[in-house]
Protein backbone atom coordinates (compact mmCIF):
# COMPACT_ATOMS: atom_id res chain seq x y z
CA UNK A 1 0.00 0.00 0.00
CA UNK A 2 3.11 2.31 0.10
CA UNK A 3 2.12 3.80 -3.21
CA UNK A 4 -0.70 5.05 -1.59
CA UNK A 5 1.16 6.74 0.59
CA UNK A 6 3.44 9.03 -1.62
CA UNK A 7 2.28 12.40 -1.42
CA UNK A 8 1.70 13.08 -4.80
CA UNK A 9 1.14 16.50 -4.78
CA UNK A 10 4.52 17.13 -3.00
CA UNK A 11 6.31 15.21 -6.01
CA UNK A 12 4.03 17.36 -7.93
CA UNK A 13 4.88 20.92 -6.84
CA UNK A 14 8.67 20.18 -6.15
CA UNK A 15 9.02 19.41 -10.06
CA UNK A 16 7.12 22.52 -11.37
CA UNK A 17 9.45 24.21 -8.45
CA UNK A 18 12.71 22.94 -10.13
CA UNK A 19 11.23 23.12 -13.90
CA UNK A 20 10.46 26.48 -13.12
CA UNK A 21 14.05 27.45 -11.32
CA UNK A 22 16.46 25.53 -14.33
CA UNK A 23 14.04 27.12 -17.07
CA UNK A 24 15.03 31.07 -15.71
CA UNK A 25 18.36 29.64 -14.67
CA UNK A 26 19.21 28.83 -18.44
CA UNK A 27 17.28 32.01 -19.68
CA UNK A 28 14.20 30.10 -21.34
CA UNK A 29 12.15 31.83 -19.09
CA UNK A 30 13.30 35.18 -18.37
CA UNK A 31 12.23 38.16 -14.93
CA UNK A 32 9.10 39.20 -16.78
CA UNK A 33 8.02 35.97 -17.16
CA UNK A 34 9.09 34.86 -13.74
CA UNK A 35 7.35 37.88 -12.48
CA UNK A 36 3.90 37.13 -13.50
CA UNK A 37 4.27 33.99 -12.26
CA UNK A 38 4.63 35.19 -8.94
CA UNK A 39 2.05 37.23 -9.38
CA UNK A 40 -0.08 33.92 -10.54
CA UNK A 41 0.98 32.06 -7.26
CA UNK A 42 0.26 34.88 -5.31
CA UNK A 43 -3.49 34.91 -6.93
CA UNK A 44 -3.79 31.47 -6.10
CA UNK A 45 -3.46 31.69 -2.41
CA UNK A 46 -5.78 34.42 -2.86
CA UNK A 47 -7.88 32.14 -4.38
CA UNK A 48 -7.50 29.37 -2.82
CA UNK A 49 -8.83 30.61 0.52
CA UNK A 50 -11.11 32.54 -1.23
CA UNK A 51 -12.55 29.19 -1.94
CA UNK A 52 -12.67 28.17 1.46
CA UNK A 53 -14.78 31.16 2.58
CA UNK A 54 -17.12 31.08 -0.86
CA UNK A 55 -16.59 27.50 -2.13
CA UNK A 56 -16.23 24.80 0.76
CA UNK A 57 -18.12 26.86 3.43
CA UNK A 58 -20.71 28.37 0.75
CA UNK A 59 -21.19 31.85 1.67
CA UNK A 60 -20.41 34.91 0.30
CA UNK A 61 -17.79 37.35 0.50
CA UNK A 62 -17.12 40.16 -1.82
CA UNK A 63 -14.14 41.65 0.33
CA UNK A 64 -11.66 39.26 0.48
CA UNK A 65 -9.17 41.72 -0.63
CA UNK A 66 -9.99 44.11 2.31
CA UNK A 67 -8.40 40.89 4.05
CA UNK A 68 -5.43 41.48 1.80
CA UNK A 69 -4.91 44.90 2.44
CA UNK A 70 -4.97 44.62 6.31
CA UNK A 71 -1.52 42.16 5.48
CA UNK A 72 -0.09 44.20 3.15
CA UNK A 73 -0.19 47.05 4.94
CA UNK A 74 0.81 45.74 8.70
CA UNK A 75 3.35 43.74 7.14
CA UNK A 76 4.81 46.46 5.09
CA UNK A 77 4.78 48.61 7.80
CA UNK A 78 6.48 46.40 10.15
CA UNK A 79 9.67 46.06 7.32
CA UNK A 80 9.57 48.83 6.29
CA UNK A 81 8.71 51.55 8.89
CA UNK A 82 9.80 49.38 12.18
CA UNK A 83 12.74 47.99 10.89
CA UNK A 84 13.42 49.26 7.32
CA UNK A 85 15.45 46.43 6.77
CA UNK A 86 17.06 45.52 3.89
CA UNK A 87 16.08 42.47 1.46
CA UNK A 88 19.15 40.03 2.78
CA UNK A 89 19.06 36.81 3.35
CA UNK A 90 19.64 37.42 7.60
CA UNK A 91 16.48 39.58 7.82
CA UNK A 92 14.23 37.15 6.21
CA UNK A 93 12.73 36.00 9.56
CA UNK A 94 12.01 39.78 10.12
CA UNK A 95 10.01 39.42 6.62
CA UNK A 96 8.17 35.94 7.95
CA UNK A 97 7.21 37.33 10.99
CA UNK A 98 5.65 40.48 9.34
CA UNK A 99 4.24 38.02 7.06
CA UNK A 100 2.69 36.09 9.72
CA UNK A 101 1.50 39.34 11.79
CA UNK A 102 -0.08 40.71 8.79
CA UNK A 103 -1.85 37.44 8.34
CA UNK A 104 -2.86 37.73 11.75
CA UNK A 105 -4.30 40.97 11.57
CA UNK A 106 -6.72 40.00 8.72
CA UNK A 107 -7.10 36.88 10.50
CA UNK A 108 -9.06 39.20 13.56
CA UNK A 109 -10.36 41.38 11.34
CA UNK A 110 -12.27 38.56 9.47
CA UNK A 111 -13.18 37.37 12.67
CA UNK A 112 -14.91 40.79 14.16
CA UNK A 113 -16.44 41.50 10.64
CA UNK A 114 -17.69 37.51 11.18
CA UNK A 115 -19.54 37.22 14.26
CA UNK A 116 -22.11 40.52 13.10
CA UNK A 117 -22.23 39.58 9.85
CA UNK A 118 -22.68 35.98 9.61
CA UNK A 119 -26.32 36.17 10.82
CA UNK A 120 -26.97 37.37 7.30
CA UNK A 121 -27.30 34.91 4.11
CA UNK A 122 -26.26 35.17 0.82
CA UNK A 123 -26.75 38.76 -0.84
CA UNK A 124 -26.89 40.66 2.31
CA UNK A 125 -23.52 39.29 3.74
CA UNK A 126 -22.18 39.44 -0.15
CA UNK A 127 -23.01 43.27 0.57
CA UNK A 128 -21.88 43.48 4.53
CA UNK A 129 -18.30 42.11 2.83
CA UNK A 130 -18.07 44.13 -0.22
CA UNK A 131 -18.89 47.36 2.27
CA UNK A 132 -16.05 46.02 4.51
CA UNK A 133 -13.38 45.59 1.49
CA UNK A 134 -14.19 49.65 0.84
CA UNK A 135 -14.18 50.96 4.49
CA UNK A 136 -10.62 49.13 4.49
CA UNK A 137 -9.75 51.11 1.38
CA UNK A 138 -10.81 54.09 2.78
CA UNK A 139 -9.40 53.95 6.36
CA UNK A 140 -6.23 53.03 4.73
CA UNK A 141 -6.60 56.46 1.89
CA UNK A 142 -6.32 58.64 5.17
CA UNK A 143 -3.68 57.18 7.04
CA UNK A 144 -1.08 59.49 6.28
CA UNK A 145 1.38 57.80 8.49
CA UNK A 146 1.11 54.43 5.78
CA UNK A 147 1.40 57.05 2.54
CA UNK A 148 -2.49 58.22 2.47
CA UNK A 149 -3.82 58.33 -0.97
CA UNK A 150 0.31 57.52 -2.27
CA UNK A 151 0.49 54.66 -0.69
CA UNK A 152 2.59 53.01 1.18
CA UNK A 153 5.88 53.19 -0.64
CA UNK A 154 9.63 51.88 -0.31
CA UNK A 155 8.50 48.59 0.51
CA UNK A 156 12.17 46.19 0.53
CA UNK A 157 11.80 43.37 -1.90
CA UNK A 158 11.87 40.29 -0.02
CA UNK A 159 8.98 38.34 -2.11
CA UNK A 160 10.44 35.79 -4.55
CA UNK A 161 9.71 33.32 -6.33
CA UNK A 162 11.06 30.55 -3.74
CA UNK A 163 8.90 32.44 -0.97
CA UNK A 164 5.96 32.91 -3.20
CA UNK A 165 6.01 28.85 -4.33
CA UNK A 166 5.92 28.07 -0.99
CA UNK A 167 3.31 29.82 0.45
CA UNK A 168 1.08 29.15 -2.61
CA UNK A 169 1.91 25.36 -2.16
CA UNK A 170 1.10 25.64 1.59
CA UNK A 171 -2.47 27.51 1.35
CA UNK A 172 -3.26 24.89 -1.37
CA UNK A 173 -2.16 21.91 1.40
CA UNK A 174 -3.67 23.62 3.98
CA UNK A 175 -7.02 24.48 2.26
CA UNK A 176 -6.94 20.61 0.98
CA UNK A 177 -6.74 19.10 4.46
CA UNK A 178 -9.11 20.88 5.93
CA UNK A 179 -11.65 19.86 3.10
CA UNK A 180 -10.74 15.99 3.35
CA UNK A 181 -11.33 16.05 7.24
CA UNK A 182 -13.78 15.67 9.86
CA UNK A 183 -13.84 19.96 9.95
CA UNK A 184 -14.07 20.17 6.27
CA UNK A 185 -17.15 17.73 6.36
CA UNK A 186 -18.66 20.30 8.30
CA UNK A 187 -17.69 23.05 6.40
CA UNK A 188 -19.17 21.60 3.14
CA UNK A 189 -22.52 20.46 5.42
CA UNK A 190 -23.44 24.25 5.49
CA UNK A 191 -22.75 25.03 2.08
CA UNK A 192 -25.39 22.21 1.51
CA UNK A 193 -28.18 22.81 3.99
CA UNK A 194 -27.17 25.08 6.99
CA UNK A 195 -30.08 24.20 8.70
CA UNK A 196 -29.94 20.01 8.34
CA UNK A 197 -25.74 20.89 9.40
CA UNK A 198 -26.89 22.82 12.93
CA UNK A 199 -29.42 19.82 13.14
CA UNK A 200 -26.82 17.58 13.29
CA UNK A 201 -24.96 19.14 16.33
CA UNK A 202 -22.89 21.39 14.24
CA UNK A 203 -22.22 24.70 15.53
CA UNK A 204 -22.61 26.61 12.47
CA UNK A 205 -21.76 30.50 13.47
CA UNK A 206 -18.73 28.84 15.17
CA UNK A 207 -17.58 26.96 11.73
CA UNK A 208 -18.31 29.97 9.57
CA UNK A 209 -16.60 32.42 11.89
CA UNK A 210 -13.68 29.58 11.46
CA UNK A 211 -13.65 29.82 7.66
CA UNK A 212 -13.76 33.87 7.66
CA UNK A 213 -10.92 33.95 9.96
CA UNK A 214 -8.82 31.26 8.17
CA UNK A 215 -9.62 32.57 4.56
CA UNK A 216 -8.47 36.13 6.09
CA UNK A 217 -5.59 35.26 7.09
CA UNK A 218 -3.98 33.39 3.72
CA UNK A 219 -5.61 36.43 2.07
CA UNK A 220 -3.50 38.75 4.34
CA UNK A 221 -0.37 36.46 3.63
CA UNK A 222 -0.92 36.93 0.17
CA UNK A 223 -1.43 40.81 0.77
CA UNK A 224 2.02 40.67 2.35
CA UNK A 225 3.55 39.35 -0.34
CA UNK A 226 1.92 41.03 -2.83
CA UNK A 227 3.29 44.67 -1.07
CA UNK A 228 6.82 43.12 -0.97
CA UNK A 229 7.43 42.42 -4.33
CA UNK A 230 5.24 45.13 -6.23
CA UNK A 231 7.33 47.15 -3.10
CA UNK A 232 4.30 49.24 -2.16
CA UNK A 233 0.97 48.80 -1.25
CA UNK A 234 -1.74 51.35 -2.21
CA UNK A 235 -5.37 51.66 -1.13
CA UNK A 236 -6.76 51.57 -5.27
CA UNK A 237 -4.90 48.07 -5.25
CA UNK A 238 -7.02 46.26 -2.96
CA UNK A 239 -10.44 48.03 -3.86
CA UNK A 240 -13.68 46.26 -5.04
CA UNK A 241 -11.99 45.67 -8.37
CA UNK A 242 -8.97 43.36 -7.30
CA UNK A 243 -11.84 41.68 -5.16
CA UNK A 244 -14.28 41.04 -8.00
CA UNK A 245 -10.25 39.54 -9.97
CA UNK A 246 -9.91 37.18 -7.37
CA UNK A 247 -13.63 36.18 -7.52
CA UNK A 248 -13.70 35.89 -11.29
CA UNK A 249 -10.69 33.46 -10.64
CA UNK A 250 -12.97 31.75 -8.39
CA UNK A 251 -15.44 31.32 -10.49
CA UNK A 252 -14.22 30.69 -13.72
CA UNK A 253 -11.78 27.94 -11.88
CA UNK A 254 -15.11 25.95 -10.28
CA UNK A 255 -16.53 27.34 -6.97
CA UNK A 256 -15.30 24.35 -4.70
CA UNK A 257 -12.52 23.49 -6.63
CA UNK A 258 -9.02 23.53 -5.47
CA UNK A 259 -7.51 22.59 -9.04
CA UNK A 260 -10.00 24.74 -10.68
CA UNK A 261 -8.98 27.58 -8.44
CA UNK A 262 -5.10 27.17 -9.24
CA UNK A 263 -5.44 26.58 -12.76
CA UNK A 264 -7.57 29.79 -13.38
CA UNK A 265 -5.33 31.75 -11.16
CA UNK A 266 -2.86 30.94 -13.66
CA UNK A 267 -4.51 31.03 -16.36
CA UNK A 268 -6.26 34.87 -15.79
CA UNK A 269 -3.12 36.57 -14.45
CA UNK A 270 -1.20 34.96 -17.36
CA UNK A 271 -4.46 36.00 -20.15
CA UNK A 272 -4.32 39.88 -18.25
CA UNK A 273 -0.37 39.98 -19.00
CA UNK A 274 -0.82 38.54 -22.91
CA UNK A 275 -3.58 40.81 -23.55
CA UNK A 276 -1.77 43.59 -22.47
CA UNK A 277 1.01 42.91 -24.50
CA UNK A 278 0.05 41.94 -27.63
CA UNK A 279 -2.89 45.25 -27.89
CA UNK A 280 0.04 47.25 -26.79
CA UNK A 281 1.95 46.33 -29.93
CA UNK A 282 -1.37 45.85 -32.34
CA UNK A 283 -1.86 50.03 -30.63
CA UNK A 284 1.39 51.34 -31.93
CA UNK A 285 0.95 49.47 -35.17
CA UNK A 286 -1.95 51.53 -35.62
CA UNK A 287 -2.26 54.40 -33.46
CA UNK A 288 -5.10 53.77 -32.36
CA UNK A 289 -5.83 53.63 -28.69
CA UNK A 290 -6.51 49.46 -28.28
CA UNK A 291 -4.94 49.05 -25.17
CA UNK A 292 -8.29 50.30 -23.41
CA UNK A 293 -9.83 47.07 -24.76
CA UNK A 294 -8.05 44.50 -22.72
CA UNK A 295 -10.71 44.69 -19.76
CA UNK A 296 -13.37 44.11 -22.45
CA UNK A 297 -11.73 41.28 -24.28
CA UNK A 298 -11.28 39.70 -20.53
CA UNK A 299 -14.43 41.02 -19.60
CA UNK A 300 -16.04 39.31 -22.87
CA UNK A 301 -14.31 36.00 -21.99
CA UNK A 302 -15.87 35.49 -18.93
CA UNK A 303 -18.97 35.77 -19.88
CA UNK A 304 -18.48 33.09 -23.15
CA UNK A 305 -16.62 30.97 -19.83
CA UNK A 306 -19.91 31.47 -17.84
CA UNK A 307 -22.09 30.92 -21.38
CA UNK A 308 -20.58 27.53 -21.59
CA UNK A 309 -19.27 26.71 -18.77
CA UNK A 310 -21.90 27.08 -15.59
CA UNK A 311 -20.11 25.52 -13.28
CA UNK A 312 -16.29 27.28 -14.20
CA UNK A 313 -14.00 25.11 -15.30
CA UNK A 314 -13.66 22.45 -12.96
CA UNK A 315 -17.08 22.60 -11.46
CA UNK A 316 -16.46 20.89 -8.15
CA UNK A 317 -13.93 18.01 -9.69
CA UNK A 318 -10.56 17.72 -8.32
CA UNK A 319 -7.48 16.69 -10.04
CA UNK A 320 -6.42 13.40 -8.71
CA UNK A 321 -2.97 14.61 -7.22
CA UNK A 322 -4.76 17.30 -5.05
CA UNK A 323 -7.61 14.51 -3.96
CA UNK A 324 -6.40 11.98 -0.67
CA UNK A 325 -7.05 8.18 -0.73
CA UNK A 326 -9.64 7.50 1.99
CA UNK A 327 -6.36 5.39 3.61
CA UNK A 328 -4.78 8.79 3.65
CA UNK A 329 -7.57 10.68 5.38
CA UNK B 1 -42.13 5.79 35.08
CA UNK B 2 -40.10 9.11 33.75
CA UNK B 3 -40.95 10.47 30.91
CA UNK B 4 -37.96 10.30 28.17
CA UNK B 5 -39.52 13.98 26.95
CA UNK B 6 -42.37 16.10 28.05
CA UNK B 7 -43.81 18.74 26.98
CA UNK B 8 -45.83 21.23 29.33
CA UNK B 9 -48.25 23.53 28.15
CA UNK B 10 -46.78 24.44 24.97
CA UNK B 11 -48.79 27.14 22.91
CA UNK B 12 -47.39 28.67 19.52
CA UNK B 13 -48.73 31.77 17.79
CA UNK B 14 -47.92 32.42 13.73
CA UNK B 15 -48.35 36.19 14.45
CA UNK B 16 -52.39 35.85 14.77
CA UNK B 17 -52.69 32.18 13.96
CA UNK B 18 -52.72 29.58 17.43
CA UNK B 19 -50.73 26.76 15.44
CA UNK B 20 -50.19 24.71 18.66
CA UNK B 21 -52.15 25.05 21.55
CA UNK B 22 -51.97 24.03 25.31
CA UNK B 23 -50.13 20.80 24.27
CA UNK B 24 -48.47 18.86 27.31
CA UNK B 25 -47.53 15.15 27.00
CA UNK B 26 -45.18 12.72 27.79
CA UNK B 27 -43.41 10.10 26.16
CA UNK B 28 -42.06 7.47 28.34
CA UNK B 29 -38.60 5.67 26.94
CA UNK B 30 -38.22 3.01 24.53
CA UNK B 31 -41.80 3.52 22.95
CA UNK B 32 -42.33 4.30 19.50
CA UNK B 33 -44.82 7.19 19.77
CA UNK B 34 -46.94 8.44 17.16
CA UNK B 35 -48.18 11.88 16.43
CA UNK B 36 -51.12 11.99 13.98
CA UNK B 37 -53.57 14.47 12.46
CA UNK B 38 -54.96 16.53 9.01
CA UNK B 39 -52.99 18.79 7.41
CA UNK B 40 -52.32 21.91 9.21
CA UNK B 41 -52.87 20.79 12.71
CA UNK B 42 -49.66 21.91 13.59
CA UNK B 43 -47.60 18.22 13.68
CA UNK B 44 -44.72 19.53 12.33
CA UNK B 45 -44.62 22.85 14.14
CA UNK B 46 -44.52 20.98 17.18
CA UNK B 47 -41.31 18.71 16.26
CA UNK B 48 -39.82 22.62 15.33
CA UNK B 49 -40.68 23.90 18.46
CA UNK B 50 -39.13 20.80 19.76
CA UNK B 51 -35.49 21.12 17.73
CA UNK B 52 -35.32 24.48 19.17
CA UNK B 53 -36.14 26.18 15.66
CA UNK B 54 -39.15 28.15 16.48
CA UNK B 55 -39.38 29.85 19.89
CA UNK B 56 -42.60 28.53 21.60
CA UNK B 57 -44.77 31.12 22.15
CA UNK B 58 -45.37 29.71 26.09
CA UNK B 59 -44.38 26.41 27.84
CA UNK B 60 -41.63 24.25 27.83
CA UNK B 61 -39.88 21.09 26.92
CA UNK B 62 -38.23 19.22 28.80
CA UNK B 63 -35.64 16.10 27.86
CA UNK B 64 -34.76 13.40 30.71
CA UNK B 65 -36.20 16.50 33.09
CA UNK B 66 -33.58 18.87 31.78
CA UNK B 67 -35.08 22.01 30.78
CA UNK B 68 -34.41 22.36 27.12
CA UNK B 69 -36.61 24.88 25.81
CA UNK B 70 -36.02 27.46 22.97
CA UNK B 71 -31.96 26.18 22.83
CA UNK B 72 -29.82 26.19 19.90
CA UNK B 73 -30.94 23.26 17.93
CA UNK B 74 -27.24 22.46 17.66
CA UNK B 75 -27.38 21.87 21.84
CA UNK B 76 -30.26 19.88 21.68
CA UNK B 77 -29.01 18.23 19.15
CA UNK B 78 -26.35 17.41 21.51
CA UNK B 79 -28.69 16.66 24.10
CA UNK B 80 -29.88 14.11 22.07
CA UNK B 81 -32.73 14.56 19.89
CA UNK B 82 -32.15 13.70 16.38
CA UNK B 83 -34.52 14.43 13.87
CA UNK B 84 -35.54 13.78 9.80
CA UNK B 85 -37.22 16.42 7.52
CA UNK B 86 -40.50 16.09 6.06
CA UNK B 87 -38.92 17.52 2.63
CA UNK B 88 -35.61 16.07 2.47
CA UNK B 89 -32.48 17.85 3.91
CA UNK B 90 -29.64 15.65 2.70
CA UNK B 91 -26.18 17.18 2.05
CA UNK B 92 -26.57 16.16 -2.20
CA UNK B 93 -23.29 17.82 -2.88
CA UNK B 94 -21.48 15.24 -0.93
CA UNK B 95 -20.53 11.18 -0.76
CA UNK B 96 -23.26 9.06 1.46
CA UNK B 97 -20.40 8.52 3.30
CA UNK B 98 -19.66 12.01 4.48
CA UNK B 99 -23.18 12.67 5.16
CA UNK B 100 -22.95 10.37 7.89
CA UNK B 101 -19.61 11.68 8.99
CA UNK B 102 -21.21 15.12 8.98
CA UNK B 103 -23.43 14.33 11.58
CA UNK B 104 -20.61 12.42 13.66
CA UNK B 105 -18.72 15.53 13.44
CA UNK B 106 -19.65 17.41 16.96
CA UNK B 107 -18.50 14.61 18.89
CA UNK B 108 -15.20 14.31 17.17
CA UNK B 109 -12.04 15.96 19.79
CA UNK B 110 -9.51 17.02 16.97
CA UNK B 111 -8.45 20.07 16.81
CA UNK B 112 -8.51 21.86 13.47
CA UNK B 113 -4.56 21.98 13.45
CA UNK B 114 -4.11 18.49 14.05
CA UNK B 115 -6.60 17.42 10.93
CA UNK B 116 -3.95 19.91 8.98
CA UNK B 117 -0.98 18.37 9.90
CA UNK B 118 -2.86 15.01 9.82
CA UNK B 119 -1.65 14.61 13.67
CA UNK B 120 -1.60 10.37 14.61
CA UNK B 121 -4.54 11.27 16.44
CA UNK B 122 -6.97 12.89 14.32
CA UNK B 123 -6.07 9.80 12.03
CA UNK B 124 -6.93 7.35 14.18
CA UNK B 125 -10.23 9.62 14.97
CA UNK B 126 -11.07 9.56 11.30
CA UNK B 127 -10.49 6.05 10.90
CA UNK B 128 -13.28 5.38 13.53
CA UNK B 129 -15.62 7.87 12.35
CA UNK B 130 -15.21 6.15 9.31
CA UNK B 131 -15.42 2.56 10.76
CA UNK B 132 -18.65 3.81 12.63
CA UNK B 133 -20.36 5.63 9.60
CA UNK B 134 -19.79 2.40 7.38
CA UNK B 135 -21.03 0.31 10.35
CA UNK B 136 -24.44 2.92 10.16
CA UNK B 137 -24.75 2.60 6.57
CA UNK B 138 -24.60 -1.45 6.73
CA UNK B 139 -27.76 -1.47 8.95
CA UNK B 140 -29.57 1.09 6.85
CA UNK B 141 -28.65 -1.14 3.70
CA UNK B 142 -26.88 1.78 2.31
CA UNK B 143 -23.31 0.65 2.59
CA UNK B 144 -23.10 -0.19 -1.16
CA UNK B 145 -23.45 3.32 -2.18
CA UNK B 146 -21.05 4.94 0.65
CA UNK B 147 -19.33 6.84 -2.21
CA UNK B 148 -22.21 7.90 -4.39
CA UNK B 149 -23.06 11.49 -4.13
CA UNK B 150 -26.40 11.59 -1.79
CA UNK B 151 -28.23 13.66 -4.44
CA UNK B 152 -27.75 10.59 -6.87
CA UNK B 153 -29.73 8.00 -4.62
CA UNK B 154 -33.30 6.96 -5.10
CA UNK B 155 -36.03 8.46 -3.62
CA UNK B 156 -36.44 5.55 -1.29
CA UNK B 157 -32.89 5.12 -0.11
CA UNK B 158 -32.52 9.26 0.65
CA UNK B 159 -35.21 8.22 3.48
CA UNK B 160 -33.25 5.98 4.78
CA UNK B 161 -30.29 8.13 4.63
CA UNK B 162 -31.89 10.90 6.69
CA UNK B 163 -32.70 8.49 9.43
CA UNK B 164 -29.13 7.23 9.36
CA UNK B 165 -28.12 10.60 9.01
CA UNK B 166 -30.23 11.34 12.44
CA UNK B 167 -28.51 7.87 14.28
CA UNK B 168 -25.36 9.13 14.12
CA UNK B 169 -25.92 11.93 15.93
CA UNK B 170 -26.40 9.20 18.81
CA UNK B 171 -29.63 10.08 19.92
CA UNK B 172 -31.66 9.35 22.55
CA UNK B 173 -35.06 10.18 21.04
CA UNK B 174 -35.78 10.10 17.53
CA UNK B 175 -37.86 12.34 15.56
CA UNK B 176 -39.47 11.19 12.33
CA UNK B 177 -41.29 13.55 10.35
CA UNK B 178 -43.45 11.67 8.21
CA UNK B 179 -41.04 9.20 6.99
CA UNK B 180 -43.50 7.49 4.46
CA UNK B 181 -44.69 10.47 2.49
CA UNK B 182 -44.28 9.69 -1.06
CA UNK B 183 -43.46 5.77 -0.41
CA UNK B 184 -45.53 2.96 -2.16
CA UNK B 185 -47.04 0.00 -0.69
CA UNK B 186 -43.67 -1.61 -0.64
CA UNK B 187 -41.75 0.83 0.73
CA UNK B 188 -43.75 1.67 3.54
CA UNK B 189 -43.72 -2.11 4.78
CA UNK B 190 -39.83 -1.86 4.49
CA UNK B 191 -39.94 1.35 6.07
CA UNK B 192 -42.43 -0.13 9.19
CA UNK B 193 -39.92 -2.76 10.10
CA UNK B 194 -36.64 -1.05 9.73
CA UNK B 195 -38.68 1.63 12.37
CA UNK B 196 -38.88 -0.81 14.29
CA UNK B 197 -35.31 -2.72 13.73
CA UNK B 198 -34.11 0.90 14.73
CA UNK B 199 -35.83 1.30 17.99
CA UNK B 200 -34.58 -2.07 18.87
CA UNK B 201 -30.54 -1.91 17.48
CA UNK B 202 -30.12 1.37 18.41
CA UNK B 203 -32.07 1.88 21.73
CA UNK B 204 -33.75 5.19 20.84
CA UNK B 205 -37.37 5.93 21.51
CA UNK B 206 -38.98 7.31 18.39
CA UNK B 207 -41.13 9.94 17.91
CA UNK B 208 -42.95 9.86 14.61
CA UNK B 209 -45.59 12.28 12.84
CA UNK B 210 -47.04 10.80 9.78
CA UNK B 211 -50.42 10.68 7.53
CA UNK B 212 -50.34 6.75 6.37
CA UNK B 213 -52.78 5.25 8.92
CA UNK B 214 -50.81 1.81 8.05
CA UNK B 215 -48.08 3.08 9.69
CA UNK B 216 -49.22 4.46 12.89
CA UNK B 217 -51.66 1.75 13.83
CA UNK B 218 -48.91 -0.86 12.59
CA UNK B 219 -45.88 0.37 14.70
CA UNK B 220 -46.91 3.05 17.03
CA UNK B 221 -47.54 1.79 21.39
CA UNK B 222 -49.20 4.91 21.55
CA UNK B 223 -50.93 7.94 19.61
CA UNK B 224 -51.90 11.43 19.93
CA UNK B 225 -54.78 12.77 17.70
CA UNK B 226 -54.20 16.65 16.43
CA UNK B 227 -56.33 18.58 15.10
CA UNK B 228 -56.10 21.97 14.64
CA UNK B 229 -53.54 22.61 17.27
CA UNK B 230 -55.49 20.86 19.97
CA UNK B 231 -55.51 16.83 20.82
CA UNK B 232 -58.78 15.23 20.36
CA UNK B 233 -57.76 11.94 20.85
CA UNK B 234 -54.55 9.81 22.75
CA UNK B 235 -54.52 6.34 23.71
CA UNK B 236 -53.18 2.77 22.49
CA UNK B 237 -53.95 2.82 18.62
CA UNK B 238 -56.95 0.67 18.28
CA UNK B 239 -58.84 2.64 21.06
CA UNK B 240 -57.59 5.72 18.99
CA UNK B 241 -59.01 3.76 15.69
CA UNK B 242 -62.58 3.61 17.69
CA UNK B 243 -62.71 7.09 18.80
CA UNK B 244 -65.53 8.97 17.33
CA UNK B 245 -64.10 12.63 16.95
CA UNK B 246 -61.20 11.25 15.28
CA UNK B 247 -63.30 9.67 12.96
CA UNK B 248 -65.12 12.46 12.56
CA UNK B 249 -62.23 14.63 12.18
CA UNK B 250 -59.67 12.03 10.41
CA UNK B 251 -60.43 8.53 9.67
CA UNK B 252 -63.80 9.17 8.27
CA UNK B 253 -63.01 11.28 5.44
CA UNK B 254 -60.05 9.35 4.50
CA UNK B 255 -62.03 6.41 5.17
CA UNK B 256 -64.14 7.67 2.33
CA UNK B 257 -61.21 8.41 0.34
CA UNK B 258 -59.75 5.20 -0.23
Amino acid sequence: MNSLKTPRLLFAAAGLYVVILVMNLTGLLNDYFLHIINQSLIYVTLTVSLNLINGLTGQFSLGHMGFAAVGAYVSGTITTLLFNVKPTLVNYPIFVLALVIGGLAAALVGVLIGFPSLRLKGDYLAIVTLGFGEIIRTILNNISVVGGPRGLLGIPKFSNFHVVFVVAFVTLVVVRNLAQSSHGRAFLAIRENELAAELVGLNTTRYKVMAFAIGAFFAGVAGGLLGHLLQMAHPTQFGFLGSVLVLIMLYAGGVGSLTGSVIAAFALTFLTETLRMVLDSLSDMTNLPLGDWRMVLYALLLILIMLFRTEGLMGTREAKIVVLKEDQL
Amino acid sequence: MSALLSIRNMTHYFGGLKAVSEFSYDIPPGVIYGLIGPNGSGKTTTFNLITGIYRPTQGQVFLEDRDITAQKPYLIVRAGIGRTFQNLRIFGGMSVLDNIRAAKQYRAKSWMLSSVLRLPGFMNEEKRIRDESMALLDVLHLADRAGDLARNLPYGALRRLEIARALATEPKLLLLDEPAAGMNPKEVQDLMKLVQRVRDEFKVTVFLIEHHMKVIMGICEYVKVLDFGTTIAEGKPDDVGRDAKVLEAYLGKKGAAC
